[in-house]
């Protein structure tokens, strides 16, 4: 193994509280030190004037193997994700097969680890087949590598079943996922229900599905004294669940993604199948309200939801077209829009897509801890570029951000102390 | 008219010019239908499709009767009829048609903004909404227009109170639209149930009591209810308890001012949303309203096809196959 030093960025590791301008030292695929590094070492990145920091979790990612490789495949969902900085995801169960089997996690977790460039991190079904009916081995699931569950996608609207899971996989430590959506109330909605939906003449999805489902798990939460975690948060009413459920000591989390921070139910005006997605962009009021929470810390982690679908499945109207937009190359400039606008200082952004979804997760990763894995992402805040959906490294193109210009660029991605992406390319 | 119009997505495009030009140019066109030789050559040439989704009598009709009466070529495509039923995409059947050449394709869907989808793949084919899910439905507003002007002593300043299943309507949708830039007032009356949200927004009043919605209206625009989609999502309890709320029966009309007439889009359910008596009373201007939607749409497709004249490049498709011949070529 060789050894490599980052020279001269401003190093920011949450986990030790650590801001400062120093030189990482990599060997053996490990941080050795960071520092002033002197010796000889045989391959150095010039970091000065860019940010080094823990390589990103991204703790919500479709990466639609197996199943349907032709919107995504590990190997090209682990491209997107070091291309993004990222070097550990979580991939949701709604494969197919389903990840409800001991085996099909193995096999996932075998294939990241041919691929070699990203840690993934298998979330188990919460149910079989996410019918949300009989429980899945959570435990034999855990032991093949599962580090939560989640029937994402399929929500857990039956409160025995929910009540159940919750108890059963609290009983041994274990997290339960919340994609939370009442479909009784959002069935057959493909935007935020509201001014917009009205006018374009479409069904609406409304807050309330997603508030009132929060509202029950809370209860459930408490009942079973389990470890809850709201996945895609999206509205005022949730963050306001979510933010009391905390003061009253519950062990409730929550995690926001970019889109729900960065825009509004504006951008499906036009019938824009691009900006279509699972829960939906809601009102200005409700992003403002998730910032909020991300401010006082009620969200503590950023995730992508990354959600790659062809371009077939979005090019046949709004109402037809599937939920879902691709994440992993742009959750962290559109999330350093938060520290430009002095939501939460650098280090305290970084933790939430390094530290916070480590420690929720019990994730060996998300430091730059001496002698820890050597998984590091090095961006420049400040470097102007545009996205074009055609450059993108996931088999997907369907994100609303094509076009735009973004602020924050990562240009060097070290997973286990191999530079795997630089300058734009995948380097392995 | 003060810009020309290569398609008509709806109301929400247009100008308070636009939308008075193309009625004025309906009402030069109701004397046509009524002459003994119902023909002219305006549109001589031209290709107009009508390619619907969804159910239809009377759009549809009259589409064709417009366009067969002004000489162009109208062909009928109904869902059940063409490939879809095979399974082609929209997007296909949509591209498919557009490579025939025709210089209108008339749409009707089910989904909301199936006519904004297709125009983005379809630069060289003008496009008519004939009613995309609950978005808009402009040919049948400007023919509302055109009856109030013609048979109502005008629309400006006036009220017109619709009722019934706003929450699925595109035509109340549309003259929402068109109340805010022509300046008449809609007064919306509907259960909780069958209103969408946020429907404030247009600057319209919204009743629940239909008694008291009467008095000040001038024309009472009565949807209809449809059954089949109704009942099944408990928005109303019964046909019978619907009718004694909000349908309109010869009571509720003399409650009404004298002048107040009544209108409905079509298709009527008779002793649902509107009595029999009341349909067919002097005062219903049901039947001027499928007339004027003839004149309408004669209005409409002349409008367009003097755009589409002017426009005449290949479509990116046919430019991509172009250039692929072409390098072929070379490579022969």
């Amino acid at each position: 193994m060789t050894t490599l030093l980052i020279k001269g960025g401003r190093v920011i590791d949450p986990a030790n509280g650590l801001d400062e301008v120093a030189d990482v030292l990599i060997a053996e695929g490990r941080v050795a030190a960071i520092g002033s590094g002197k010796g000889k070492t045989e391959a150095e990145i010039d970091a000065s004037g860019m940010i080094v920091c823990p390589g990103l979790i991204d703790m919500h990612v479709h990466l639609r193997e197996p199943g349907q490789e032709w919107k995504e495949d590990i190997e090209s969902g682990s491209r997107a994700a070091v291309a993004g900085g990222v070097t550990s995801m979580c991939c949701m169960p709604n494969t197919q097969p389903r990840l409800d089997h001991a085996g099909v996690l193995r096999q996932v977790i075998e294939r990241a680890r041919q691929v070699g460039l990203c840690d993934v991190h298998p979330i188990g079904a919460v149910s079989r087949n996410l019918d949300g009916k009989e429980l899945t081995e959570m435990r034999e699931l855990v032991r093949a590598g599962a580090v939560a569950f989640s029937d994402d996608g399929r929500p857990i609207w039956h409160s025995g079943v929910m009540r159940k899971a919750l108890e059963y996989a609290s009983t041994f430590g274990f997290l339960v996922i919340q994609h939370a959506e009442d479909l009784q109330l959002t069935g057959g909605g493909c935007i935020n229900e509201g001014r917009i939906s009205t006018q374009l003449g479409v069904n609406g999805m409304p807050d309330v599905g997603e508030d009132d489902m929060i509202s029950r798990d809370i209860m459930l939460a408490k009942l079973a004294d389990a470890n809850y975690h709201v996945a895609h948060i999206s509205t005022r009413g949730a963050v306001d669940l979510v933010r009391r459920a905390q003061a009253e000591g519950l062990k409730v989390t929550a995690e926001a993604a970019p889109h729900h921070f960065a825009l509004t139910e504006e951008e499906v005006l036009g019938y824009n199948a691009d900006a279509k997605m699972s829960p939906p962009l809601r009102t200005e009021e409700d992003r403002l309200a998730v910032i909020e929470g991300l401010r006082d810390g009620t969200i503590s982690v950023i995730a992508s939801d990354h959600a790659p679908h062809h371009e077939d499945d979005k090019r046949c109207g709004l109402s037809c077209a599937a939920f879902g937009i691709v994440g992993l190359e742009s959750m962290l400039p559109v999330s350093l829009d938060l520290e430009r606008g002095g939501v939460l200082g650098m280090p305290e952004l970084i933790a939430t897509m390094t530290s916070n979804p480590a420690s929720l997760l019990k994730l060996d990763a998300g430091t730059l801890s001496e002698g820890a894995v050597a998984d590091v992402c090095i961006f420049n805040p400040d470097e102007k570029w545009t996205l074009d959906r055609n450059a993108l490294f996931s088999k997907s193109r369907n994100t609303p951000w094509h076009g735009r210009e973004m602020t924050g660029r990562v240009l060097h991605t070290i997973k286990g102390g191999r530079h795997v992406f630089g300058k734009g390319e995948i380097l392995v | 008219m003060s810009q020309p119009l290569q398609h008509l997505f709806g109301i929400g495009q247009l100008s308070r010019d636009q939308i008075e030009t193309l009625i004025g140019m309906g009402e030069s066109f109701v004397e046509l239908s009524r002459r003994p030789i119902k023909k002219a050559p305006t549109l001589r040439g031209k290709t107009v499709i009508n390619l619907f989704f969804e159910n239809s009598t009377r759009t549809r009709t009259s589409f064709e009767i417009a366009g067969k009466r002004l000489s162009a070529d109208v062909i009928n495509i109904s869902a059940s009829t063409s490939a879809t039923s095979k399974g082609e995409s929209l997007l296909d059947t949509g591209e498919t048609l557009a490579a025939m050449q025709p210089h209108v394709l008339v749409i009707r869907h089910s989904l909301a903004g199936t006519c904004e989808f297709l125009a983005d793949f379809l630069p060289h084919t003008s496009i008519i909404n004939a009613g995309d899910g609950a978005h808009e439905h402009p040919t049948q507003v400007l023919t509302d227009l055109l009856t109030l002007k013609t048979q109502a002593g005008g629309y400006a300043g006036k009220t017109v109170t619709i009722v019934g299943d706003i929450a699925h309507s595109r035509v109340a949708r549309s003259h929402l639209l068109a109340a805010q830039k022509l300046g008449y007032k809609v007064r919306l009356v509907a259960p909780k149930t069958l209103l969408p949200s946020h429907i404030e927004q247009y600057g319209c009043e919204v009743m629940y009591d239909f008694d008291a919605a009467l008095p000040g209206s001038d024309v009472l625009y009565m949807l209809r209810v449809q059954t089949e989609r109704l009942t099944d999502n408990c928005s109303f309890p019964s046909i019978r308890e619907y009718h004694e709320a909000y349908g309109l029966n010869r009571n509720r009309l003399a409650m009404a001012g004298e002048d107040c007439v009544v209108m409905h889009p079509g298709p009527m359910n008779r002793g649902v949303e509107i009595a029999s008596d009341v349909a067919d009373s002097a005062r219903s201007r049901i039947l001027d309203q499928v007339e004027h939607g003839v004149a309408i749409r004669m209005a409409v497709l002349t409008a367009l096809c003097g755009a589409s004249a002017e426009v005449d490049k290949p479509s990116p498709k046919q430019a991509r196959a172009a250039a692929a011949m072409q390098a072929q070529g070379k490579l022969l």
